[in-house]
């Protein structure tokens, strides 16, 4: 592979080869109930306890569309910059499989609630638009566990029925790394919206991947193999690297690749075909003609579009404007949600006269370091952002230097106490008066009468010595700035 | 009263609202004839036992305000009964119990009705005959090895037996209007979106409706007004107002238009069919409507739409009978093994071949050709009513293209056995309310039924003219009980 | 049109219906008639008409948010062929 302009390119002989990617990302709707059930969808339930007569595919059962879910679809079109169509239908796509109670999955097919969209994602060598080509409402299945048994299969209906959003990307993807970001991206939006947990480990979020290679400036797609159903964003990358490197074996050896569903196998670190030709599916794809084609009026999305909250991307401009961020702080602040909230109020507590720099210094430094030690999100952090914010503000205003704040920060971790209080029991407060510290100078001067005379003859590395003379001196707490200004004139 | 059985609805209902007869002894009457009409096999299930109970309790107590106060009913084995086993006349369900109950049967029990049993239909309603059912042929009581017509041949059996007053059927081509007309009884089928789907055991979504059956058509008008009720649990129910149609009921018809369709008089079909419509335009005259010739141009392609349509629903509604949750399972080597055979016993021929045509016309590179173009055809076959119906406020048309058949007459042709829907079919296409009233017998005395066709949510209009015919023909059913025990 | 043995073989798969060769036969010979009789809608011009998926003259109907189903587990497996309280069993998955 060679990284040149961050171009990811697979080299054979003489041959370079590029990976175009789509990928067809399965996100769980945020809601109560099922998207035509009234059952719960809370993850981890018993098994079959939260299975109606609907999500059972009883005789004579009907689904019922969930307004919420169809809400939230839209939501997620608009915050894809995606055309939103006022008529949808549901299809029926059938197949037989023992967690699909049905026979059936109710999904959209032709009419999907969303059409063409985008993503813009920040690459390291610039800005990338991904194209959105749909995305529809559809049913998840139950669950079959294999394990538990030598000679049977469970199943458990608790999922089944649960309404899923596919967003389908064009082939516009190029790199592993791309699709991190796109991944990231995506559901950094849908949280921001409110319409998808992202939570990758509860399944909230999973992907197929369709991967097929061409060579380096051709214009023509080669056939693609689709990868189905990989939940984690480093399993989707070590996937397209097998799978685009399989595909090149066989291009280099002469042989045809074969259009096909596979399998990633976490253990084997490898893809493998997952049906015989003979199985090959024919879902017989049809309208629901238990429901009726969706109708969603010019004022319902209206509505919803005054309810969008500002999304990464705007946020990020104006961060950047705002408070004269660079973008990449920016992007670091606005990629989770939980984290420019926190920030937000962290800028909001500073009160006037803040220092925001340092608020984001601090944020992706300490902040980052401590969240990360202890495996925590930003929502679960151990000092609230008001507490935070009072800290940047002690040290903005000479209270307490940076040196000390670190000592305080590790003090506020336990129990999200007060820093101004820390500085107060502990008597940490820097030592700002002129006075005391030219006094304290002039005695360290004198003490050192021959390296004073040194340093005037031009030995200037000294001056550090007697900065940390002072330093020691006070126990750490003189400000650096003043004792810095005092030696100069002093020495 | 020894003439228990004999009596109407309405004349039941009036006896124990003046308290001349009492819950407990019209379900005894009912259940008593019931049991001695075993050779009918009209029953899939009974629950005499425990009707008898709901009797006395009624009688205890006795809401006397209900639209149907204490009165004993038998219903379609289509329809799921909370607790009760409903089998659709399928080997598949034939141990299942459902822990729910529809919202037709629960309209009507909630009205002060009491169940008797399940009534014997053609397997998830697929047929013409009563012959698929899983549970054996059901006789008509017009005549020795005569079919009942179907689906709904338990239910007219029933109800032309007088083992129950009246009873409800399900009409996805036909289903309520052929076997009442092969009875000498009147049927209905509603309007799509009229009365829930909620807990009727699916064949076709988009044609599937539940109606009443019984003796005359005032008795039919009280049923559906019971039955018919707007349901947020079925996406397709309709929310419009309701009539009460057995009160505003008419034999009033001055004035009204029916339309005549020429497209009905079809090649081969019997003189005594042809007859009995000319009768049927006669009395309409008798009643002071006038009638009007019309066309309705695209009549010969519904029944080849009908069955694109209907198998192509049924295949997916019917893949939910997996033997994973419920009713039969065969056993396997592994779960598509255990699939299949499940599926190969459990489904009896009628609907395997019904399921396999809709598989078919569903399955890549065949759905344009089949299904999209019998969704264009079905399109243009409501266009014709949406025409006719600019002229004319009903349709009259004979119910079926003959009287009813030998059993095993049609069993080994199953396009001879379609074209028994020939008339009833283009109703359920285009969603429109059709009730099949009797009209006349045959030269061998069996009854013939016509058929009115009447605009969408219109049910009042053709029942009213229902109901002026139905004092002109004055019909008498000829049952001479030669099954009772 | 003529629908082969290999056709049904292939529908029945699909329809998880499993037919043996007389059947086969039978089945072949029933959707050939019926398929006759039905490729008369080919006499029909169609090419512009906007095919009718749904007959019933309303709006889909949104429902709110609410769980309204509580744990009916017992009802829901009630019924199955067999099962082990918790769950629904069937035989081993094969892939």
């Amino acid at each position: 592979m060679s990284k040149k302009d961050s171009e990811y390119l697979i080299n054979r002989k003489d041959n370079q080869y590029e990976v175009v990617i789509g990928l067809e990302v399965h996100a769980q709707v945020l809601s109560e109930s099922k998207l035509f059930s009234t059952s719960a969808t809370k993850f981890g339930a018993e098994p079959n306890t939260q299975v109606s007569l609907v999500d059972a595919a009883f005789p004579g059962m009907l689904p019922v569309i969930n307004e919420f879910c169809v809400k939230q679809a839209i939501k997620t079109g608009i915050g894809l910059n995606a055309k939103i169509n006022k008529r949808s239908v549901f299809d029926r796509k059938n197949y037989f499989y023992a967690d699909l109670p049905q026979g059936y999955q109710i999904s959209q097919f032709k009419d999907p609630i969303v059409g063409e969209g985008k993503v813009i994602l920040d690459m390291p060598n610039g800005q990338k638009e991904i194209g959105i080509e749909r995305l529809h409402l559809e049913q998840d299945a139950g669950k079959s566990i294999h394990d538990l048994d030598p000679q049977n299969t469970f199943v458990d209906l608790n999922r089944s029925g649960v309404a899923l959003m596919e967003i389908v990307s064009k082939p516009d993807l190029r790199s592993p790394d791309e699709v991190n970001a796109y991944i990231k991206k995506l559901r950094s939006i849908m949280r921001y919206l409110g319409t998808c947990d992202g939570n990758m480990q509860e399944g909230s979020l999973r992907a197929d991947v369709n991967v097929s290679v061409r060579p380096k400036g051709s214009k023509e797609f080669g056939t693609r193999c689709e990868i189905k159903n990989v939940n984690s964003i480093k399993f989707m990358q070590m996937a397209i690297e097998y799978e685009a490197n399989r595909q090149i074996d066989l291009i280099e050896e002469g042989k045809t690749i074969d259009q096909e569903t596979r399998l990633f196998d976490t253990k084997k670190n490898e893809t493998r075909s997952m049906r015989s030709k003979e199985d090959a599916h024919d879902y017989r794809y049809f309208p629901d003609p238990d429901l009726l084609p969706l109708e969603v009026s010019e004022k319902f999305i209206e509505e919803l579009k005054n309810d969008i909250p500002e999304l990464p991307d705007d946020k990020k401009k104006r961060f950047i404007e705002e408070f004269k961020l660079s973008p990449y702080e920016a992007n670091i602040l606005v990629s989770d949600i939980d984290t420019a909230k926190y920030f937000e109020e962290v800028v909001a507590k500073m009160g006037k006269n803040k220092d925001i720099k340092l608020a984001v210094n601090w944020i992706t430094g300490e902040l980052f370091a401590v969240l990360n030690s202890k495996n925590f999100e930003i929502s679960q952090s151990p000092v609230s952002a008001k507490n935070f914010a009072i800290l940047i503000n002690l040290i903005k205003n000479g209270t307490i230097s940076g040196k000390i704040a670190k000592t305080v920060f590790e003090l506020m971790i336990d129990g999200d106490k007060d820093p101004q209080k820390i500085v107060e029991e502990k008597g940490l407060k820097q030592q700002s008066d002129p006075k005391t510290l030219e006094a304290l100078i002039d005695k360290i001067i004198n003490d050192n009468r021959e390296k004073a005379i040194e340093y005037k003859q031009g030995k200037e590395k000294l001056f550090g010595f007697f900065v940390g003379q002072a330093m020691k001196a006070s126990g750490g707490k003189a400000n650096p700035q003043l004792i810095n200004e005092i030696l100069k004139k002093k020495l | 009263m020894s003439d228990i059985t004999k009596q109407s609805l309405t004349n039941l209902v009036e006896n124990i609202r003046n308290k001349k007869l009492s819950s407990t002894d019209v379900t005894k009457a009912f259940i008593d004839r019931s049991e001695k009409s075993e050779n009918l096999n009209a029953y899939i299930t009974n629950d005499f036992t425990s009707a008898l109970d709901k009797a006395k309790k009624f009688d205890q107590k006795p809401n006397l305000d209900l639209k149907l106060p204490g009165i004993p009913m038998a219903v379609k084995d289509l329809f799921c009964t909370k607790d009760i086993k409903t089998t659709a006349g399928s080997k598949i369900l034939n141990n299942f119990i459902p822990t729910y109950e529809s919202t037709v049967t629960e309209n009507i029990w909630n009205e002060g009705a009491i169940l008797l049993g399940k009534l014997n239909c053609d397997e998830f309603a697929m047929g013409s005959s009563n012959e698929t059912s899983f549970f054996g042929n059901v006789q008509n009581p017009i005549d020795r090895n005569l079919v009942p017509g179907g689906s709904s041949g338990g239910s007219a059996s029933a109800v032309a037996g007088q083992l129950t007053p009246v009873t409800i059927g399900t009409d996805t081509g036909g289903s309520i209007r052929q076997p009442a007309s092969f009875t000498g009884i009147v049927g209905l089928k509603p309007t799509y979106g009229s009365c829930s789907r909620y807990g009727i055991v699916a064949f076709a979504s988009s044609l599937d409706q539940a109606g009443p059956m019984a003796q005359n058509v005032k008795d039919c008008a009280l049923l559906h007004e019971v039955i018919s009720s707007y349901d947020p649990k079925d996406s397709t129910s309709i929310d419009f107002k309701r009539n009460h149609y057995s009160k505003e009921l008419t034999n009033n018809i001055k004035g009204k238009k029916i339309g005549i369709p020429k497209e009905y008089s079809v090649d081969g079909m019997p003189k005594e069919i042809e007859d009995l419509w000319l009768k049927g335009i006669q009395y309409i005259k008798d009643c002071g409507a006038e009638t009007i010739d019309i066309s309705l141009p695209n009549t010969s392609y519904a029944l080849p739409t009908y069955y694109i349509v209907a198998p192509a629903e049924a295949s997916s509604n019917l893949a939910r009978y997996d033997g994973v949750k419920y009713g039969f399972r065969a056993k396997g080597e592994n779960l598509i093994d255990m699939y299949e055979k499940t599926r190969s016993e459990g489904f009896g021929a009628e609907v395997q071949r019904r399921i396999m045509i809709g598989t078919y016309v569903l399955s890549s590179g065949y759905y344009d050709a089949y299904y999209l173009k019998a969704q264009k055809v079905r399109k243009l076959i409501k266009n014709d009513f949406d025409e006719a119906y600019k002229k004319v406020d009903a349709i009259l048309t004979p119910s079926t293209p003959s009287s009813a058949f030998k059993i095993g007459e049609k069993t080994n042709d199953p396009v001879s056995m379609y074209l028994n829907d020939i008339f009833t079919v283009p109703a359920n296409l285009a969603g429109l309310p059709g009730i099949s009233i009797p009209a006349g017998h045959d030269s061998k005395g069996y009854p013939l039924g016509l058929q009115i066709i009447g605009k969408a949510f219109d049910e009042q209009n053709i029942l009213n003219i229902a109901y002026a015919m139905e004092e002109k023909i004055n019909f008498k059913n000829k049952i001479t009980d030669w099954w009772i025990k | 049109m003529s629908i082969d043995l290999k056709t049904i073989k292939h529908i029945s798969k699909l329809a998880r219906i499993s037919v043996d060769e007389k059947r086969a036969e039978k089945l072949a010979g029933d959707l050939n008639s019926i398929f006759d009789f039905i490729e008369k809608l080919n006499e029909l011009k169609t090419d512009n008409v906007e095919p009718l998926t749904s007959i019933a003259e309303t709006t889909l109907k949104l429902r709110s948010d609410e769980v309204k189903s509580k744990n009916i587990r017992e009802q829901i497996i009630k019924n199955s062929p067999q099962d082990n309280e918790d769950y629904f069993v069937v035989p081993k998955v094969i892939e």
